[in-house]
């Protein structure tokens, strides 16, 4: 089936080549931090994970969003959905490759990145990361595959990969808690250690998740002959502003315990990142920005005649992406180490190598997608021909 | 290699049967299975027990090692000063070829000072006496009983070594990843963001990032990309020497005819000096609410 | 079977093109190094068979043993005691001091590159080393 995807239009060309290019800038730049080490970042002792682990928490949420496809789908046998398993389950290969790969751009020495499997450790919380994360990515690529060449021979799925399908659901909601476990259980950083961190991420990447998936289906429906579905974007835009609504409770219930609590090793984190900190916050634009975005794009959700517009819809969408994406890949990550424990602030701002590298992950991921979109898409655009 | 294999499993088997000879009653009033299989491995998991089947260690202790079960610093607050406090950074970072790098964004840090609002967070209050607001409190790694950063790094390359407490770096595992880093809660670890000991070219001696000093030729450098922290010198134990810093504050001691500022001893052993220490004086650690159990106390 | 001309024509040249190296090069390779042994010490911690075939597996084993046990002597085959450290006794002044001539000769020569001495600090070697003593 992969043939599928090296034949394309000039516009399909185009951009995979912009992509090829993105990446071949990141990779160059990326072999100077081989090089020269992770000083090209704007990391530091006290600051030492920016932004690439936010963008590898922010994208786990991503992948993990496309059970909420799978459930509907599988689960509650809402048939709808069955047009866009495919495209849920592709999105969440793209995303979790762009994880893996954002690992390994963080790593000091990525030559022994196997290191990790040749000592397994059961007691460190990102061993079962790399388990979960590469099982996921295994599951999303199989299941994927097999049920579109099912479809392509114009027949059923083989019963075989319904317990794959099923345990895909767990494994999706494994992966995020999993990532947030990450942070949620390190003594001494108050900013993460907190219960609702896991449901936190789920939340937010259910509403980030579905809210890409929709502005890719009106992609696909622009630039190819297959139509996810009018009712399919409408009912995912509801799962966005669902997610979303529960995506600030939670964080209001955050922001009650520590300024209710009054405890000043939790306060001061939140006071660093919406106002700043013995005068130092050049993240507060950004946060208060993050959260007037979500905000907006909440009111534009429950407003059920701005949600079933597919305009504002994508607007909606777009303001979830980018609000949910500097609260989790950035604030939550800087957040957890300004102040540090000596309660000292050191400040963290990606440099421009720093964001490259990201740019041309993002460019890879982007590239996967493209490829498993175009051969999904063809598949579809044939069969409906077939039937027609 | 025949004979030292001989020597670890005789080892091995006579602290099996020490294990053992513990009498009967009080072994089952307190059979805590995770001790007992402790004690049955040697204080390693069982992951690396199999490991050993294969990879068995070689050699023995010297002989001149000090050895102790549980290795702790105590801090005299009281003897510090600036002078001292930065001869203590200054020997264990020359000893220990810590790099120098200028950039507080990149710095490598061992052993080095801070203030009492900054080191005991949390406890601090504007009615201190005066004369602790500005005293150098010397921080390092706390060598927690229960460490953080031991239990989240995915590779074994921070681990704490059964026999004597010491949270030791295996440098040549590292894959900096970092974790350890934000699971410290003292801020007691660095990593090699840059190239820490630049070369002229291959096969030539590592220099300083200032120019002038050659490293201390029995310790190695490090590459970038790996963490590192204080080390109880460790290597300067197997030598039965005492930790480069404590020597330093003994010295000065001596010659000042004061007390050291800083003492290291066991733990475990009731007659040792730093038992003596706590015993006769009030003393605090640094965040012990946390529950890593700090191996580092402070003498206020 | 469709096509078997083409897939056993392809099979043949895969072949050819993996080879190439063994059969290139045949019979061409240069003589075997010479490494110079040290001058004060004869006898190293094993016999000098097994060094030369497992020098890599035992300073790996010393390795681990030194930063993860704390084992740091070691009985050699003749009975001698000594240090476990690649630094401050293989590498010693009184031992192999001239890595140059003889790490690096077969290192060079298989193309191995261990990365020992992104770390640990080789001996300086003459014309400086002979001036200092």
């Amino acid at each position: 089936m992969l043939e599928k995807a090296f034949v394309g239009g000039r516009k399909y060309w185009t951009w995979m080549a912009c992509l090829l290019g993105i990446m071949g800038l990141g990779f160059i730049m990326w072999l100077w931090q081989f090089r020269v080490g992770l000083g090209i970042t704007g990391l530091s002792r006290d600051v030492s994970w920016g932004f690439y682990i936010g963008q590898f928490t922010y994208l786990v949420g991503v992948a993990a969003a496309g059970v909420m496809v799978v459930i509907p789908y599988y689960i509650h046998n809402y048939k709808a959905f069955g047009r866009i398993t495919i495209l849920a389950e592709f999105m969440a290969v793209g995303a979790v490759s762009m994880c893996l790969l954002f690992i390994l751009v963080d790593l000091g020495n990525p030559v022994r990145a196997l290191n990790v499997m040749l000592h397994p450790t059961p007691g460190s919380v990102l061993f079962w990361d790399m388990i979960v994360l590469n099982g996921y990515l295994f599951l999303n690529i199989f299941i994927g595959w097999n049920v579109l060449s099912a479809e392509r021979k114009g027949s059923l799925p083989p019963g075989w990969i319904k317990p794959f399908i099923y345990l895909s659901i767990p494994w999706a909601i494994s992966i995020h808690t999993v990532t947030a476990y990450l942070y949620a259980g390190l003594p001494g950083r108050h900013f993460w250690l907190t219960a609702v961190m896991a449901p936190r991420f789920l939340s937010s990447a259910f509403c980030a998740g579905p809210s890409l998936l929709i502005l890719l289906c009106l992609i696909v429906r622009k630039t190819t002959r297959f139509d996810p579905g009018k009712e399919q974007i409408l009912t995912l835009g509801g799962i966005v502003a669902y997610a979303l609504i529960l995506n600030v409770f939670l964080f209001v219930c955050e922001l009650f315990t520590v300024f209710y609590s009054q405890i000043p090793g939790h306060m001061d984190h939140f006071t660093y990142l919406f106002f700043g900190l013995h005068g130092q916050g050049n993240l507060a634009p950004m946060m208060w920005a993050a959260f007037g975005l979500m905000a907006m794009a909440i009111i534009l959700l429950v407003i059920p005649a701005c949600r079933r517009d597919e305009g504002i819809l994508a607007v909606a969408c777009v303001l979830t992406i980018i609000g949910t994406w500097i609260d989790k890949g950035f604030g939550l990550v800087v957040g957890g180490f300004v102040p540090n424990p000596l309660h000292e602030v050191t400040e963290y701002w990606p440099t421009l190598p720093e964001a490259l590298i990201a740019l041309g992950v993002w460019a890879t991921g982007l590239l996967i997608i493209s490829v498993l979109y175009k051969v999904a898409t063809t598949v579809k655009e044939e069969g409906e021909q077939k039937r027609a | 290699m025949g004979v030292n294999r001989r020597k670890f499993l005789k080892i091995a088997g006579m602290s099996t049967l020490g294990a053992a000879a513990v009498p009967a009653s009080s072994a089952l009033a307190a059979v805590n299975p995770i001790e007992w299989l402790d004690k049955k491995l040697g204080g390693f998991t069982p992951f690396e027990t199999l490991l050993h089947l294969f990879h068995t260690p070689v050699g023995f202790k010297p002989g001149e090692a000090l050895t102790g079960k549980q290795w702790v610093m105590v801090v005299n607050v009281k003897e510090l000063d600036d002078e001292i406090a930065e001869a203590c950074r200054e020997t264990c970072h020359r000893v220990h070829n810590v790099p120098q790098i200028d950039n507080p964004r990149h710095e490598i840090k061992w052993i080095w000072h801070s203030e009492y609002k900054h080191v005991f967070t949390g406890q601090h209050n504007e009615h201190i006496a005066e004369k602790y607001h500005h005293l150098p409190f010397l921080v390092m790694c706390n060598h927690c009983e229960n460490p953080a950063c031991v239990r989240v790094c995915p590779t074994k390359a921070t681990f704490k070594r059964k026999q004597d407490g010491i949270v030791l770096m295996d440098m040549h595992r590292c894959i900096g990843c970092r974790f350890c880093m934000a699971a410290c809660p003292f801020g007691a670890r660095s990593f090699n963001w840059i190239i820490p000991w630049p070369r002229e070219s291959a096969g030539t001696l590592p220099r300083f990032r200032k120019g002038k000093e050659p490293p201390n030729p029995e310790y190695p450098t490090r590459v970038k990309g790996v963490v590192e922290k204080c080390n109880f010198c460790a290597e300067r134990l197997a030598k039965g020497q005492i930790p480069a810093c404590v020597e330093v504050c003994q010295e000065a001691a001596k010659e000042k005819g004061k007390e050291p500022a800083l003492a290291f001893g066991d733990l475990a052993d009731p007659d040792s000096e730093v038992r003596e220490l706590l015993h006769s004086h009030f003393s605090i650690r640094r965040k012990p609410e946390l529950g890593t159990g700090p191996n580092v106390y402070y003498i206020v | 079977m469709y096509d078997g001309g083409k897939i056993v024509a392809g099979i043949i040249i895969g072949v050819i093109f993996l080879t190439f190296p063994i059969w290139y090069t045949h019979g061409t390779a240069d003589p075997r190094p010479e490494v110079k042994l040290p001058e004060k010490t004869k006898e190293c911690v094993q016999p000098k068979a097994y060094m030369k075939t497992n020098h890599m597996q035992l300073i790996d084993l010393w390795r681990d043993s030194t930063v993860r046990v704390g084992n740091r002597s070691y009985i050699a085959f003749n009975g001698k005691k000594y240090d476990m450290s690649l630094q401050n006794t293989c590498m010693s002044q009184d031992c192999h001091a001239n890595k140059s001539e003889f790490c690096d000769r077969c290192h060079d020569y298989t193309g191995v590159v261990p990365y020992c001495w992104d770390c640990h600090i080789a001996p300086e070697e003459k014309p400086q080393a002979e001036e200092k003593h």
